[in-house]
């Protein structure tokens, strides 16, 4: 079982990177990528990291992923697509919602039901991890606070419009 | 029970693939792209090696990995913005202001 997830979860990994260079779409790339990320998602959590994989997708699939989409799409815009094809799309965006729904009804019904698989080993969930964090590398963590923050205004600065007049 | 070794070569062909599309393509998004798909590359590997290990220190150098990696593509998408607003391409060959 874990083989074929394994297997599965890595050939769409690849796949969709190896997609990623022969298309010549932005747009598709980024989504492509959207898929490899939350394939590796799925690798993380057969990896027993399930924090690991749940900040994967969250972070990497989710918020990364669409400041690339946003960035792409004020970069290059084209029209969209066209009409025949947009029949496909719905039925598309149909399927992925009803799937979207299953799994939430299961999960639903599983934190009623009360059957949950095995955890991760000792000091290997979120606990062990945020432990680690604020005692052996809490100077890396602090640190990179600031990066963040000096990333932050460095983005601010970067993207301020040109020729515009300083406040005071 | 999956070997490590087979979630390393996964991470090593994902590697690998970043480092081919980075210089495959020809425009700073994209390649912009290929970055991170190493950085999960490496991801996976340390994972993978958390896992051999039994120790959840790699689980928190995924974290770290993951902030810088935020941070690099928030700073790096506003130079994308901000190179593309000033020669309206970001196409690597129409950029070949510092060539010699």
């Amino acid at each position: 079982m874990a083989w074929v997830l394994f297997g599965i979860l890595s050939f769409l990994c690849l796949g969709a990177v190896a997609a990623m260079i022969v298309s010549s779409n932005q747009a598709h790339n980024a989504l492509l990528l959207v898929l490899a990320f939350a394939c590796l998602g799925g690798l993380f959590g057969l990896l027993d990291a399930p924090f690991a994989a749940a900040v994967q997708v969250i972070i990497y699939a989710g918020a990364i992923m669409i400041l690339f989409l946003f960035a792409i799409m004020m970069v290059d815009l084209k029209a969209g697509l066209p009409p025949e094809r947009r029949r496909y799309v719905l039925v598309l965006a149909g399927l992925l919602g009803a799937v979207l729904l299953a799994e939430l009804l299961i999960v639903i019904r599983r934190a009623f039901l009360g059957a949950g698989g095995p955890g991760p080993a000792d000091g290997q969930g979120p606990a062990g991890i945020g432990h680690l964090l604020f005692t052996r590398y809490l100077y890396p963590f602090e640190i990179t606070s600031l990066l963040l923050v000096a990333a932050l205004v460095g983005a601010m600065a970067l993207a301020d419009k040109p020729g515009r007049k300083e406040a005071s | 029970m999956i070997p490590a070794a087979a979630f390393l070569a996964v991470a090593a062909t994902l590697f690998a693939l970043g480092v081919l599309a980075f210089f495959v393509k020809r425009d700073l998004l994209t390649q912009f792209l290929a970055v991170e798909v190493m950085l999960n590359a490496a991801n996976l590997a340390f994972l993978a090696l958390a896992k051999a290990s039994l120790k959840a220190e790699a689980q928190a150098m995924v974290i770290f990995v993951l902030t810088v990696a935020a941070a690099e593509a928030v700073v790096g998408l506003a130079i994308v913005l901000l190179v593309f607003r000033r020669r309206k391409t970001i196409r690597t060959e129409d950029l070949s202001g510092l060539k010699g």
